[in-house]
């Protein structure tokens, strides 16, 4: 939970957290490495600082440090990378933590979407019963029994390839909240047709409460639970499913900064071997997917690992 | 034989409604596959009029499904060859990965669950703790890390299919999570069984802890196993998109991640039909499997 609320942090701050323009690159810095902070200058102790790299061959793109000068902040012409260069001598620290604005948006946003479009639907379904009840189920069915990431291929194929950032992001949030609201559905027709009967729900009514006041007041609070743990579930799947989308080119495109687009430098073989900081936006990813795992794990000791599947 | 026939015809649905649902997608998107290279708008016209495109969209689709009725699934308009043969190829190539991936997911996660369930020692809970680890790395991130490490050592091919030691790092990466998954399932399951007073009945009769465990408790804890295949079987094939771009496999999901991108309607709809195809025997598989452990599920199909 901490972790998750220091994540929280960390996308909200970005901007005055990033030591660099995401977009800024660096002339003559490409694939450049991490650059270690260190305390001790040749015996004396110092606020922290790296030694400048000074390129040793830049065609095989090897670096060395120069120990007579020294970078000791974000503010100057030589650049201190954290967390390395990539390709095109842009900060990987600074892009991994505004990419997370687009990945842990979509991902927050579709959730949020997904809960409210399954909670209506399985509301509607279990309190109306009949035909209605038949045909959401049956759609439901449907879309779980599909593997998630080709229906949102499907549904992203359907919209123009080229969009901008804003529209992308819309698109996204979009596609993944269809994709996703089926097993919510599921769930809350199947508290709710209990909890219907239950004799709460029956002295509300007796007391005069129209149907909606009875689901949103008085049923839907008995489903909560169940959203807590929908939701852990979804905002990992949607993470990835972001990732995979701008990873093969469906998702954001250039010069927007998500982390499924800064894998997109790290997957051929060559670079991970050479420059391996590049992959920190996939620990990035797996450090989120974590970080929820464990506060499910937390909250309710993975009771029900039925509902423990993997969406992509 | 009820049970059979519902499920097979609810099998057949599902292919139609997948295939269908994917043409009338491919075809509502903007642009198509003629208007992607620079044409005179004569040879434009042309060329749209020789694929059909010029023609409304409802037509198109019910010329293509009566075209796919009679088992013909037309050409694809990038590789200009019948789409049947290069589905074929392409997805029986994600059936090997897919198989592969599923053998080694349930080798490695019923002991793994039996282990983290019966067991409370420092090994059942690093192996718990492990699990928790391993169903936090999604296929698409197992794929890069493991691409990382075979790049690193040299010691696997990282790319490409040309003998079985290039299995390895897709199989793996598609196959940890779902152990993992299995892992939880089996570990809850099975200590429910032993829970059971049948399991203390056997115990109190003298029989051995380890006997207990995999003749009486083990048994009775598959049910909610077999019951979730048919849903791995989907996150196989999610799974299974993602690892095939990562390390290059001539699979099912490049082809249709090509397809999609260059408006091949043909070609997509190819893809979507095989892929509905093995979804749909992959959940008949485990229905069936589900209704010879438990005769209840049969009951249930027949209602």
């Amino acid at each position: 939970m901490k972790l998750l609320l220091a994540f929280a942090m960390v996308v909200v701050l970005a901007p005055l957290l990033a030591p660099y323009d995401p977009g800024r690159s660096f002339d003559g810095y490409p694939f450049a490495p991490p650059m270690r902070p260190r305390l001790l200058d040749g015996g004396t102790v110092r606020a922290p600082f790296a030694y400048a790299l000074v390129p040793v061959d830049l065609i095989e793109r090897r670096y060395g440090a120069d120990r007579t000068r020294r970078v000791d902040s974000f503010s100057g012409e030589t650049p201190w990378f954290l967390l390395g260069s990539d390709p095109l001598g842009r900060d990987v620290l600074s892009r991994v933590m505004m990419g997370a604005r687009l990945s842990l948006g979509i991902a927050l946003l579709a959730t949020l979407a997904a809960l409210a479009i399954g909670g209506t639907l399985g509301a509607l379904a279990a309190y109306s019963g009949g035909w209605i009840d038949t045909v959401v189920m049956r759609i439901a069915d449907f879309v779980i029994v599909l593997p998630a990431i080709y229906l949102v291929l499907a549904l992203r194929g359907a919209l123009p390839v080229a969009l901008t950032t804003t529209q992308v992001f819309v698109a996204l949030v979009g596609v993944l909240s269809l994709v996703g609201w089926p097993t919510v559905a599921r769930g809350v027709r199947g508290i709710l047709v209990v909890e219907r009967e239950a004799e709460y729900a029956e002295a509300a009514r007796a007391m005069g409460a129209g149907a909606a006041r009875v689901i949103v007041r008085h049923l839907l609070p008995a489903a909560s639970g169940f959203f807590v743990v929908q939701a852990t579930l979804l905002v990992p799947a949607f993470v990835t499913a972001e990732a995979t989308l701008s990873l093969v080119g469906l998702g954001f495109t250039p010069p927007a900064a998500s982390w499924g687009m800064m894998l997109q430098d790290a997957s051929s073989p060559g670079t991970l071997v050479a420059a391996p900081w590049l992959l920190a936006p996939a620990f990035a990813v797996m450090v989120t997917v974590l970080a929820v795992h464990l506060a499910a794990h937390a909250r309710t000791k993975l009771r029900s690992p039925v509902f423990r599947t993997q969406l992509f | 034989m009820r049970f059979l026939l519902t499920r097979a015809i609810g099998a057949i649905a599902l292919v139609f409604a997948v295939t269908s649902g994917a043409v009338l997608l491919a075809q509502l998107a903007p642009g198509d596959y003629a208007g992607r290279f620079d044409r005179t708008p004569a040879e434009l016209a042309a060329d749209r009029h020789r694929l059909g495109l010029d023609r409304p969209m409802w037509e198109q689709y019910t010329g293509w499904l009566t075209r796919t009725l009679t088992l013909d699934l037309g050409e694809s308009f990038a590789y200009q060859v019948p789409v049947i043969g290069l589905v074929r190829e392409r997805a029986a190539n994600t059936a090997r990965l897919a198989i592969a991936a599923l053998a080694v997911a349930t080798l490695l996660g019923i002991p793994w669950g039996v282990i983290t369930g019966t067991r409370d020692g420092i090994v059942a809970r690093v192996l718990r703790a492990l699990s928790l680890f391993v169903i936090s790395v999604p296929p698409l991130i197992g794929a890069i890390l493991l691409l990382m490490f075979a790049a690193a050592t040299g010691w696997l091919p990282v790319s490409g299919m040309d003998g079985p030691r290039n299995f390895v790092v897709p199989t793996l990466a598609l196959a940890l999570p779902i152990a993992a998954m299995l892992e939880r399932l089996q570990s809850q399951s099975i200590g429910d069984a032993l829970r059971r007073p049948s399991t203390a009945a056997a115990r109190a009769r003298g029989v051995s802890r380890t006997r207990v465990i995999w003749r009486h408790a083990w048994r009775q804890s598959l049910a909610p196993i077999l019951g979730i295949y048919g849903v791995v079987v989907g996150s196989l094939f999610s799974g299974s998109f993602a690892v095939e771009y990562v390390t290059s496999w001539p699979g099912l999901g490049n082809l249709m991640r090509m397809a999609l991108m260059a408006r091949d309607t043909n070609l997509v709809a190819g893809c979507a039909a095989a892929g509905a195809a093995f979804l749909a025997a992959g959940i008949l598989g485990a229905d069936v499997a589900q209704a010879l452990t438990d005769p209840r599920v049969r009951g249930e199909g027949a209602r």
